[in-house]
């Protein structure tokens, strides 16, 4: 995809005070690029999901946008640990998230799945040891 | 409705954008659920909350709300009513419980937002 703006977002691991600060950016910028309320929405809400995950579970990892004319394309990697199982960690109401995660209105299990469900396509690649890779595209029209 | 309806039924104290309180409201949701509110609000509506961290107002920001309604009395730290202002969000605080707060504005005659429902799942 020839994109025609880039940016990556470098998210700590257990981060709570900043998450979010990625994806609020994320949203500003399709904001000014035009981007209709519905598509921008829908990226808005998959990268705060996609966000806390690497707050809430990953050991750090960013994420990357990249807007071009025919989508927007928004990944995000991590550096571990890992997934030991995706189709589990699919399922809506499936949760391994802390007590500080929870107290604040997360982990109730809907992040991977909401997370499917606003992108056109999704993709989740995961090594145990190695790290987590989520691929979501959003189409413009 | 309008929000200034809202707040009358409520007793409620406006914290931002009194200006906007004659603008129409038709939905709302309660959750203290952040996940929840994510995964199945799907309009610009009122959210009805106990909690005020700061996840509350990136919350409202990713989904473009439009009023924010802390019961129990609640009212945010300075710093979290400055990002709603920033927002442009309506944000009023009642004394009333959320299920009371929720009763009155049904009674009111604001209704729940519509729920999408995943794929392949029935109520």
């Amino acid at each position: 995809m020839s994109s025609f703006i880039h940016e990556e977002y470098p998210v700590a691991k257990g981060d709570y005070t900043r998450a979010g600060e990625a994806s609020a950016d994320i949203k500003r910028r399709l904001k000014q690029l035009g981007v209709s309320s519905n598509v921008m929405r829908k990226v808005a809400v998959a990268s705060y999901e996609v966000e806390l995950n690497l707050v809430i579970h990953s050991l750090g990892g960013k994420l990357m946008l990249d807007v071009g004319t025919d989508g927007v394309l928004l990944v995000s990697e991590d550096v571990g640990p890992g997934i030991p199982d995706i189709a589990m960690a699919m399922r809506e109401g499936y949760s391994t998230a802390s007590e500080e995660a929870r107290s604040l209105g997360f982990g109730a299990g809907m992040g991977l799945p909401n997370m499917k469900r606003n992108a056109d396509d999704f993709d989740i690649q995961s090594e145990m040891g190695k790290g987590t890779r989520i691929s979501m595209r959003f189409n413009l029209a | 409705m309008t929000f200034r309806d809202m707040a009358t039924v409520l007793h409620a104290k406006v914290l931002c954008h009194e200006e906007k309180l004659d603008n129409p409201a038709r939905t709302a949701c309660c959750s203290d659920l952040m996940s929840d509110v994510l995964a199945f609000v799907n309009e610009k509506t009122v959210l009805i909350t106990g909690l005020t961290n700061p996840h509350v107002m990136r919350t409202a920001d990713m989904l473009d709300l439009k009023c924010l309604v802390f019961a129990r009395g609640k009212i945010p730290t300075d710093d979290i009513l400055e990002t709603a202002d920033e927002q442009g969000l309506i944000v009023m605080t009642t004394k009333e419980t959320a299920f009371t707060t929720c009763g009155l504005l049904y009674e009111a005659g604001l209704r729940g937002v519509p729920i999408e429902w995943p794929e392949g799942e029935d109520a």
